[in-house]
């Protein structure tokens, strides 16, 4: 069973919430250090992130590169607030290699029992930009379309 | 603005009909060709009236469509059912979910590591 939920608020933002077993002080810790960034926040397998920068504090630079080995693309941003191991607010943008709109991201560490509740309030692109996300994802291999449906929502099931 | 609503709504739809691995499978079996109900059913240890529960938010969410053949009604991908915005969403999911499937491991070998020093 997936444990994630995603959920669209008004068409500007999505909301996503995902419970962990380890406590807020390791979750929000492996977003923050690099090196656990980097075995972690690699998206469709097959990608990895060569170059990771997270300055962890207010005002500290974010670039993340990915590669799958033929191509990739990178993500710059900036730290804007930070209360550990509660709450990061963040500032992202993606480099394909122009770059997208700003998308500030809310990202908070609520204890759950033994564990953690993490919620992720992003701003939902804009549809010329989910487009080119698109358009990009099938360049680099993240196949989406009809003809890969199975592969796409059925990974789920099978894995 | 009436048109809005009517946007939301639809994706509220197909969020939650996607929110389900069931019926995610459901999906990808259907993107194989037409299938009737028992086969969409087939692979799963569910009764038939949760299967036909599968089938009705999926027949609602308006991804799919179903037809009459006599005694069977077999399902089929409605045309244009996900939207570039559905499937921006479903491109995050699956991102995500792979994130925090390794993340959970790394967690938890942490944890296993953190318990043998304090037993050494």
């Amino acid at each position: 069973m997936s444990k994630l939920t995603l959920e669209t608020e008004g068409d500007r933002f999505v909301v996503v919430k995902r419970r962990f077993s380890a406590p807020p002080e390791a979750v929000y810790r492996a977003h923050m250090d690099p090196e656990l960034l980097k075995q972690w926040c690699l998206g469709p397998d097959g990608w990895t992130m060569p170059v990771c920068i997270n300055e962890a504090k207010v005002g500290g630079k974010i670039r993340y590169e990915w590669t799958n080995g033929q191509g990739g693309f990178f993500l710059t941003g900036e730290i804007l607030e930070l209360d550990p191991p509660h709450r990061m607010v963040h500032v992202e943008r993606m480099h394909m290699p122009d770059a997208t709109p700003d998308n500030h991201i809310t990202t908070t560490f609520a204890k759950d029992g033994s564990g953690t509740l993490l919620t992720m309030r992003m701003s939902l692109p804009s549809a010329e930009v989910r487009k080119a996300m698109l358009a990009t994802g099938m360049d680099k291999g993240m196949e989406i379309s009809y003809q890969r449906l199975e592969k796409n929502l059925g990974w789920k099931a099978v894995a | 603005m009436f048109r809005d609503v009517q946007l939301d709504r639809s994706l509220d739809g197909t969020l939650a009909a996607l929110a389900d691995p069931t019926r995610r499978a459901m999906l990808a079996r259907l993107a194989e060709g037409e299938a009737t109900v028992s086969e969409l059913g087939a692979p799963f240890p569910i009764s038939q009236p949760a299967i036909s529960r599968h089938i009705k938010v999926l027949l609602d969410a308006g991804l799919i469509v179903q037809r009459v053949e006599g005694t069977k009604r077999p399902c089929r991908l409605a045309d244009g059912a996900l939207s570039e915005l559905d499937e921006y969403l479903e491109l995050l999911r699956r991102a995500l979910e792979k994130n925090y499937e390794r993340l959970d491991r790394l967690l938890e070998n942490e944890q296993t590591a953190n318990r043998k020093d304090r037993t050494s």
